[in-house]
């Protein structure tokens, strides 16, 4: 079972909810006031370092016969793909930018270098799984609906294909997000199933054949007597993005302590729930300005969940102080270096392919899932233990949730037999 | 759909005042470049080689009095030259960081074979833009342009008997009808009325008087406000007793404006008159609202200020888009087209230009949204 209930999840009273929802409406305030020429520079040359590395990678491949200028060329391609993808399409269609008034960086006109039409995706990510985020049953990129990442979800025979249909979604990223985001499209516009000739339809069609022309025929065309180390590298390209896109998605979702949610949560939450849903439903990963540059600012999932549509090149500075704001109220920040928290999403990937009676932990205690009814298990165990859960018993101060989920591994509290 | 449409299909959207040949190569190229325009690549090696969007380069900014001065802009890709006198531009300013967003007559004679076009703009105490137009923007600046658009315009050839009334920066579109009519040679009877407070504050004063020197037929009165006080309308009959035979043209101050078309309806002849108010429209913030007006849908409701332009449009039916309704997913955003909104969360002010977020922002004031 997922969380239910945040609040005694979380460790924390309704008064503390409301003081950290403040505090985090004053972290955005400021950001939005110090908004200026310093932040447009940066999204400028983010532009302009992307489209001359585009440029550079094509004309590159014109001489892709000759293996530097393939690596050269594939490379820079790969490159400028990835910072398309992540750091401006991503961000900007989360209208980041949209401040600045500029029509060519805003987004309602960006359009990315990717399978799937700006407007599906914005629909199935910005709307469906930033207001719904980490909701089992309403987020449906919670596993994507291709793979079961929680045992809140039925196992079904077809999940022993687990490995394999990750690997499938690795390396197709672009085109599962496209997918995905394509039925949200027609379920807007009220397409029926099997209609082909709904506009969400036309829209995907019109999208693919224009990305894949470019990538698949355009470019080999015209690079004659190249064409098919052009092809082979802008396959490669393509590829390229969509490994980091789905490592970076993965890492920022379904690393262990990125919990998930039960709509009866999300039902009765106030707006400054919602923020600690955000709070303790993402993860980020550690990283230099570089790495950060790479994924979009994505290592600052995190962040990116409480405020994502403020500027990505703010989310560093952000971070300083949600980290801090963790502190104060006793809440993990879930966090770790890229391989880490990968090689956690990928145990969970392969742990859940397995049916239930393989699996020794319970939805309420799973590295996965978590709900505040492994504490009640505390209460199980005798009312000293629920002490020592809520109390220091050294300081004799207030725990949260930190102190608690610590208190819970030290004291090694007996699973509940299902 | 003809094969050239179809290679033109990807730069459709692209704004060229009419449709150019260029949008053959630019749709071909795009197939390579999509998702992007290869214009987006152009305007990386100089800014004015796009038509993605209409965009020009100020060349010159020349002082015309303490507070004034003439902006000389050269267009980029895209712009239509055949403009008429007395229209008026949008030009967007980048300052920190966020495009600005004023209109301002031109002042320049339509098909100027330099290509440049000039705005003259007056530096209003609480206007930012102008003032950093006049005292702060260098030359080689890159400003957003609107196409040249608006009603008061001089017809080709013009009227044979005209009537100017002016005052202060009202004068600007005026001077494109001057400019174009001298240009072109065909100067007719012009009895031009223009009030500024000193003569330090006469625009374009040594231009007026060249004119008048020049043609028999160009009178003008320069009315000093300061020492003479304004100018009554009554005195018409005296300095200009054909003044009920003339196609008028007044641009100024709204109380004169109003004047000026309540004596004009007195006297039966409002059709001769074309007036062009330069009221700068504020954002009311007392919190009462206002009545918004959905373009698209073409509905009308009237809301207080706690109620958010979202709920608004689906109360009248008006198809709006949306998403969270927390102000966090960015589905709604819609343009103000005029009047001004109000951020709900932060009280931030958005104007005619912006984009707002439906859900989460309220009328401030009069408005009117693209929906």
């Amino acid at each position: 079972m997922a969380i239910t209930d945040i609040k005694e999840f979380a460790h924390l009273t309704e008064a503390d909810i409301e003081s950290l929802g403040r505090e985090l409406d004053a972290i955005r305030l400021d950001v939005e006031d110090s908004r200026g020429v310093r932040d447009a520079r940066y999204i400028r040359r983010a532009i302009r370092a992307q489209r001359l590395l585009e440029l550079g990678g094509r004309l590159a491949l014109f001489g892709s016969r000759y293996r530097p200028a393939w690596l050269a060329g594939t490379a820079m391609l790969s490159l400028s793909k990835i910072i398309e993808n992540m750091e401006l399409g991503h961000n900007v269609m989360h209208g980041q930018w949209d401040w600045m008034n500029d029509p060519e960086i805003h987004s309602m006109s960006w359009e990315w270098d990717q399978t799937g039409p700006s407007e599906h995706w914005k629909r199935a990510h910005n709307y469906s799984h930033h207001t719904f985020t980490n909701i089992v049953g309403m987020d449906s990129d919670v596993g994507f609906g291709i793979l079961r990442m929680t045992r809140d979800e039925e196992w079904r025979p077809i999940n022993l294909l687990q490995p394999f249909a990750n690997i499938v979604l690795a390396a197709t990223f672009e085109w599962g997000i496209a997918l995905h985001d394509l039925t949200f499209a027609a379920e807007l516009e009220g397409a029926e199933k099997g209609q082909l000739n709904s506009q969400a339809n036309k829209d995907f069609a019109r999208k693919i054949f224009r990305q894949v022309g470019k990538d698949f025929f355009l470019f080999p065309l015209l690079a004659g007597p190249a064409w098919k180390s052009t092809l082979s590298a802008n396959t490669a390209a393509n590829l390229a993005r969509n490994l980091w896109a789905y490592v970076v998605i993965f890492c920022g979702h379904f690393p262990d302590g990125a919990e998930k949610f039960t709509v009866a949560e999300y039902e009765n939450e106030t707006r400054h729930e919602w923020y600690l849903r955000q709070m303790l439903g993402s993860a980020n990963f550690d990283s230099g300005k570089i790495m950060g540059f790479m994924s979009g600012n994505l290592s600052y999932q995190i962040e990116h969940h409480l405020f994502p549509d403020l500027p990505s090149n703010r989310y560093p500075e952000i971070a300083v102080k949600v980290r801090a704001l963790c502190e104060k109220y006793d809440l993990p920040y879930t966090t770790g270096s890229l391989a880490k928290q990968y090689l956690l999403a990928l145990r969970t990937i392969h742990k859940l392919a397995l049916p239930d009676r393989f699996l020794r932990a319970t939805a309420d205690d799973a590295p996965e899932t978590s709900s505040e009814r492994k504490f009640r298990e505390a209460r199980d165990a005798g009312a000293a233990m629920v002490e020592t859960l809520r109390t220091d018993p050294v300081t004799g101060q207030r725990r949260g949730l930190l102190s608690a989920l610590r208190a819970r591994a030290e004291a090694k509290i007996p699973r509940r037999r299902r | 759909m003809g094969l050239k449409d179809w290679i033109e299909a990807p730069a459709a959207a692209v704004v060229p005042a009419k449709r150019s040949k260029l949008n053959w190569l630019r749709g071909a190229a795009a197939r390579l470049t999509t998702p992007l325009l290869p214009d987006d690549y152009l305007h990386l090696a100089n800014p004015l080689w796009s038509a993605r969007e209409l965009r020009g380069q100020i060349v010159e900014v020349r002082a015309e009095t303490a507070d004034s001065a003439t902006i000389v802009i050269k267009p980029g890709w895209g712009f239509d030259f055949d403009y008429e006198p007395g229209q008026y531009i949008g030009i967007g300013l980048h300052i920190d960081g966020r495009w600005h967003w004023r209109s301002y007559s031109l002042t320049s004679p339509p098909n100027w074979d330099d290509k440049l076009i000039s705005i003259a703009v007056k530096a209003m105490p609480e206007g930012f833009l102008s003032s950093h137009l006049v005292n702060g923007v260098p030359s080689g600046t890159i400003v957003r342009l609107a196409t040249p658009t608006g009603n008061f315009a001089l017809p080709d050839p013009p009227p044979q008997r005209i009537l100017f009334l002016t005052a202060g920066s009202g004068i600007t579109p005026v001077m494109a009808m001057l400019r174009t009519m001298n240009r072109r040679g065909q100067l007719p009877d012009v009895f031009h009325v223009h009030s500024a407070p000193t003569d330090a504050d006469v625009m374009f004063a040594d231009e007026l008087t060249q004119l008048h020197e020049e043609h028999d037929d160009f009178r003008c009165k320069i009315q000093l406000t300061r020492s003479q006080g304004k100018f009554a309308l009554s005195s018409l009959d005296e300095v200009c007793p054909d003044w009920r035979e003339r196609q008028t043209w007044a641009c100024g101050p709204l109380p004169m404006l109003d004047e000026i078309e309540t004596l004009w309806r007195d006297e039966n002849i409002e059709d001769k008159l074309h007036l062009e108010r330069f009221a700068v429209s504020r954002a009311d913030t007392s919190g009462e609202g206002g009545t918004v007006t959905f373009a698209k849908a073409d509905k009308t409701v009237a809301i207080d200020g706690a109620t958010t332009l979202l709920e608004a449009g689906e109360k009248v039916g008006a198809l709006m888009p949306f998403g969270c309704r927390m102000g966090i997913c960015q589905t709604c955003v819609v343009p103000i087209l005029a009047g001004h909104a109000i951020d709900l969360r932060s009280g931030k002010q958005h104007a005619e230009g912006d984009r707002v977020q439906t859900c989460i922002s309220a009328a401030a004031g009069d408005c009117t949204l693209d929906a």
